[in-house]
């Protein structure tokens, strides 16, 4: 997937819609912004998560951070080989980096995301 | 980042080279350049720089009559040391809490005279000038040499082979916690074989204008040999394989030096210093938490205040921790109560609500083959 065809969290999670189900991951910027990840605790498949609350947290050699849910829903798919091949949200973080697939229940909540120019935007102005 | 940050002789070259620049205590500094990963295996492997020109350097007048006056406030014997030795020591207040863990150093100079010299935490410098002034009194004169100064520590298999190639002396020569005062790149230099890696290797203090000029001519013969500049990420996970404590976290105000398992750094025979009735009691009666070291199973790293429970019972908590590069673990350490601190003593960690096993393991994780 090109970065341009996806929606952003000002947490620097994505999302990519389609039918209905989106594709979660975290940015390019995010990964970089956190380096030496070590970890990643993911959810199982049939919980919900909530547009602005943590649904797993990535450890890396410095920090503990949450990731944040860009969208509402029930998760469908986990990408269970992630944790055990971190390299790969380096490599491709819009791709083989992806972490959930959730059945949206609520598309409003997609209105609050930003566009990637937006998202840019926002990176550029270093919040 | 702030302006009103303090910035050390060689910001420009890390700003310019990718140092991803904090607030550490007040000063600008880099916290990593690339990864930690790679900057923590430079030093193991090869040789790592570290600017360090935040920690403070305070330098005594009278070296005889201040290493005395220091002799009453430190938690070692510093009046005895020879020229050119250098103790690792604490000072500690009235009710035996640790101010700060210290470099004492008794050094050599140009002509053949000796000085006083000690290197304190950053976010010390201010407490520990103001105990001080008001516990030396006025006639021992020192100076605060940390904004017209810079250390650079050079660290690893590699640091004194690449050190002594624009150095009048190698540091090999020095005998481990020793230094002098000799000229580096041709520049007046303080250089000690010491450090805070767990590696062997040096530490250089040198006028600002010149730290620059050296920093760059070690970095290019440090790049060469498979190392490169590292930042204080990696220094903190070094320091944590080494076993080694960090003020603010295994050492603070609040804590009896006893708690902190630094005996070799506690010296009680025959003398008095600040709090040190307290200590004598407090190492006697064995009640308060120990510093210990915990290996997690899982890769989960352990950060401060997580609790330490045994049988759902919290039993200590946490004081630094991290996945570790060289040991490949989940190492951390904490304070724990006592009759819970023997090695292979197993654990739980509440790590953000969830709990993960590990033990209690001996410190430290890593030593370097010698």
């Amino acid at each position: 997937m090109k970065p341009e065809d996806l929606l952003f969290a000002s947490t620097h999670e994505w999302a990519h819609v389609a039918d209905g189900v989106a594709t979660i991951g975290i940015s390019a910027q995010a990964v970089e912004a956190l380096t030496d990840l070590v970890y990643m605790e993911l959810p199982d498949s049939g919980a919900s998560v909530t547009a602005g609350e943590p649904f797993g947290e990535v450890e890396s050699v410095k920090a503990t951070s949450d990731l944040y849910s860009p969208v509402d829903g029930e998760i469908i798919e986990v990408n269970t080989s992630l944790p055990d091949s971190l390299d790969v949200l380096g490599t491709d973080p819009y791709g083989a980096g992806w972490i959930l697939k959730v059945k949206l229940s609520n598309e409003d909540a997609l209105q609050k995301l930003l566009d990637h120019d937006a998202y840019q935007k926002q990176n550029s102005e270093g919040q | 980042m702030s302006e009103s940050l303090q910035k050390t002789a060689l910001h420009e070259w890390h700003s310019a080279n990718g140092g991803r620049m904090v607030d550490f205590a007040g000063w600008s500094m880099p916290v990593q350049y690339s990864s930690i990963i790679d900057e923590h295996h430079f030093c193991r492997q090869s040789v790592g720089l570290f600017d360090v020109s935040h920690m403070a350097r305070l330098q005594f007048a009278d070296c005889k009559a201040s290493l005395e006056a220091l002799e009453k406030l430190t938690s070692r014997r510093v009046d005895s040391m020879k020229p050119g030795q250098i103790r690792y020591s604490l000072m500690t207040n009235d009710q035996g809490g640790v101010l700060d863990d210290v470099l004492v150093y008794r050094l050599p100079d140009a002509n053949q005279d000796c000085f006083t010299m000690m290197v304190v935490n950053a976010s010390n410098r201010q407490k520990i000038v103001e105990w001080l002034r008001k516990r030396l009194g006025p006639d021992i004169v020192f100076e605060d040499r940390t904004e017209s100064t810079a250390i650079i520590a050079v660290q690893g298999p590699k640091a004194n082979q690449i050190v002594s190639n624009h150095c009048e002396i190698n540091p090999d020569s020095l005998k481990y916690y020793w230094g002098t005062t000799t000229k580096v790149c041709g520049c007046e230099a303080i250089v000690t074989r010491t450090g805070y890696t767990g590696e062997d290797g040096c530490e250089l203090i040198v006028d600002n204008e010149d730290a620059a000029a050296i920093w760059k001519t070690l970095h290019a013969d440090a790049v060469a040999a498979g190392g490169g500049a590292c930042g204080l990420a990696s220094r903190d996970t070094l320091r944590l394989e080494a076993g080694m404590p960090l003020y603010g976290h295994e050492l603070s105000d609040e804590l009896n030096a006893a708690q902190a398992g630094l005996n070799f750094a506690i010296n009680l025979k025959d003398r008095i210093f600040p709090g040190s009735e307290t200590i004598a009691a407090a190492k006697e009666q064995n009640t308060l938490p120990v510093r210990i070291g915990i290996q997690l199973e899982d890769k989960r790293a352990a950060r401060q205040d997580c609790p330490i429970l045994i049988d759902g019972n919290a039993v200590g908590v946490i004081t630094s921790g991290t996945f570790a590069p060289t040991v490949q673990r989940s190492i951390s350490m904490g304070l724990i109560d006592p009759r819970f601190s023997q090695p292979g003593t197993s654990v739980t960690i509440d790590i953000r609500g969830k709990h993960h096993a590990g033990s209690v393991v001996e410190l430290p994780f890593y030593q370097r083959e010698t």
